[in-house]
């Protein structure tokens, strides 16, 4: 027992600040794992798409952006990630609002089901609509009969595009909204305000930023989604191809210079959709006061 | 709001060229994997025929992928006017899942409605480093070997029963030929959806000794994509490969083009036509455009499906159908 007791006694009193950290070389090699594993994984494919593009010269890239096909696969994916964002900024922001501010039975369960297409394979995602739309499926005879169609065409891609960014607006508005209360919705009312003043005047302007932010992430998927919109694509070039599948189309038709200048295209979308993301983010964290919502807020 | 207008503004372009395309006729041709540079030379020959006859523009427009699961997405409402797909097997697939055109519809053309034929050959790396001379050589527990799926793909299924073909005669027995399928089907290491997919593998991604291809592909990848750098060997006996094509009635009565779409499968089979099935590396039906051709494709010895295997109707549930020869004998992973 004794040699213990002394054992303890010979420890040195810690200096808190050291106490904290991590000695200097742990520090530095956990920077280091950090660094190169961006390096190799996000910069070096990255950097290799533009060089890959622009193997041909820059001729050949602006032809093969310029190309109809490819402009077409940029005007479907812009037209399929402007719905998705409206559809879900709708749904979001009705989502957000009556289980922030409401309490009624089955509320767990809608929660659950808003998070149901993170969870579920784009493939099946895809397929649902096929099931459902499709000659062989459900609703696939009516639709004939009166010459409506859903999937292979541009509604099928839309409603693909929104299954698959359903949550992002509303996973976003949920937490901002259910952290502020209805306080100061409370207020307005309790003042004489009618719903949709305080909806314009006192909801709005406080989640605008959250809400942005959810629309930015959701745009960012719509217009990379591949799977789901792979199978109710019927990939029919110039018409139904999104740039993601455009992109393959040219892959496998050995074009890889064509390929990589479209993928250039979809990487410079990204890249914009980033930077607004890094602005918006900023702005969204100063909106937010208390430092439990910005800890919260570098989940997202 | 800037972003909102960008949008509208870019719908309205996509529905204004909507409205434009409907002032002429238009063609939606869905196709096995390989055709695309076919049918993109095809399509301008027609065009121009069509115009000067009847002074109508056409576009078509073209849909690629494994031939069976193109198959699937015109049952599931793909609207194509003409299914050109890589064999009778999945045609008769759409006619009798969807019901879509009539059972006959393989009399209704020439030859069966198959207006090109291909072959099945072998894909080797420059210098056959590994001393592949026939399907034989498949089998050997040291290669490894490049084909589709044919339960996806309708070149995969050519193969198939190519190796097969081959293995009946030369052992005599199912049984025998069963055998070497199912070493041979060991050895692939990648199982690819469709015909490009495998030949993007074996090419792009240098993966595997030996790519079982159509012959235009095979070609392709010869001439065009890495001179120099494959070499074709031709098997002792091969299959011969007959894609189909039709028009698929109920799209084209709805759409109102079935006289346009006959016209664009029978012209397949004009001089001008095979002029472009030849080119592109098919074989071409008219004996004048063969014989022109004929330095062009290797001299192999070629059984039909419908000798060896009485036909696609028989032989795609016996060996393709679910719980088939196929699923019997190809177990991933061992």
């Amino acid at each position: 027992m004794a040699p213990r007791v002394d054992e303890v006694k010979t420890y040195p009193v810690l200096d808190p600040a050291r106490a904290l950290t991590e000695p200097r070389w742990v520090r530095w090699v956990l920077i280091a794992v950090a660094l190169s594993f961006i390096a190799l994984f996000l910069l070096v494919p990255l950097a290799q798409v533009f060089a890959s593009a622009l193997d041909k010269g820059m001729g050949y890239y602006f032809n093969a952006v310029r190309e109809p096909a490819a402009l077409s696969a940029v005007k479907l994916t812009l037209v399929a990630a402007f719905f998705s964002v409206v559809f879900n900024s709708a749904f979001g922001l009705a989502s957000a609002w009556a289980i922030t501010k409401f309490r009624f039975p089955g509320k767990s369960l809608l929660i659950t089901l808003i998070d149901l297409p993170f969870t579920v394979s784009p493939v099946v995602s895809g397929l649902i609509y096929v099931l459902l739309f499709g000659l062989q499926g459900l609703l696939g005879p009516w639709l004939k009969a009166h010459n409506l169609h859903i999937i292979f065409a541009l509604p099928g891609i839309v409603l693909a595009t929104v299954f698959v960014t359903f949550p992002f607006i509303s996973r976003e508005l949920i937490p901002l909204m259910q952290e502020q209360g209805s306080e100061e919705e409370e207020a307005a009312m309790v003042l004489g305000a009618g719903g949709r003043q305080i909806f314009w005047k006192v909801t709005l302007p406080n989640i605008q930023w959250g809400l942005l932010y959810g629309v930015i992430l959701c745009n960012a998927r719509a217009m990379g989604e591949f799977g789901a919109v792979s199978v109710v694509s019927g990939h029919i070039r110039g018409l139904t191809n999104t740039l993601p599948l455009h992109v393959e189309i040219l892959y496998n038709e050995y074009d890889f210079t064509a390929a990589f200048a479209v993928a250039s295209l979809l990487t410079f979308l990204a890249v914009l959709t980033l930077i607004a993301k890094t602005l918006v983010g900023l702005k969204y964290e100063k909106s937010r006061q208390t430092p439990a919502a910005q800890a919260e807020s570098g989940i997202a | 709001m800037q972003k909102a207008y960008l949008y509208s503004a870019a719908l309205l372009v996509v529905l204004g060229s909507a409205a434009l395309a409907s002032a002429q006729v238009t063609l939606l041709n869905v196709s096995y994997d390989p055709t695309r540079e076919l049918y993109e030379d095809y399509d301008k020959v027609f065009a121009d025929h069509w115009k000067k006859e009847k002074g109508q523009d056409v576009t078509i427009n073209l849909s690629n992928g494994g031939s069976g699961k193109q198959a699937r997405a015109i049952i599931d409402g793909l609207e194509a006017d003409v299914a050109t797909l890589g064999l009778a097997g999945d045609i008769d697939a759409i006619a009798s899942k969807a019901k879509l055109l009539p059972g006959n519809w393989q009399s209704r053309l020439p030859h069966n409605s198959a207006p090109y034929t291909s072959a099945i050959v072998l894909l080797v790396r420059a210098g056959n480093p590994k001393h592949i001379k026939d399907w034989e050589d498949l089998a050997r527990p040291d290669v490894s070997v490049i084909t589709a799926n044919p339960k996806t793909s309708g070149g995969a299924r050519w193969n198939f029963l190519a190796a097969w073909g081959y293995a009946l005669k030369k052992y005599g027995s199912e049984e025998k030929a069963r055998e070497f399928v199912g070493k041979l089907y060991k050895n692939v290491a990648v199982l690819d959806s469709g015909a490009r997919g495998s030949t993007t593998t074996f090419v792009e991604r240098g993966i595997g000794d030996v790519l079982i291809a159509w012959e235009n592909e095979a070609f392709l990848a010869v001439k065009e994509l890495g001179k120099g750098k494959f070499e074709i060997v031709v098997p002792s006996a091969s299959i011969l490969a007959e894609p189909t094509v039709a028009w698929v009635d109920d799209n084209t009565q709805k759409h109102g083009t079935t006289e346009v779409a006959k016209a664009y499968l029978e012209y397949l089979y004009s001089k001008e036509g095979q002029e472009a099935v030849a080119r592109n590396y098919y074989r071409p039906q008219d004996p004048k455009v063969a014989a022109k051709y004929a330095k062009q494709f290797p001299k192999i010895k070629l059984f039909t499906i419908d000798k060896v295997f009485g036909g696609w109707k028989k032989a795609q549930p016996a060996f393709f159908g679910d719980g088939g020869v196929f699923d019997q004998i190809y177990q991933p992973g061992k």
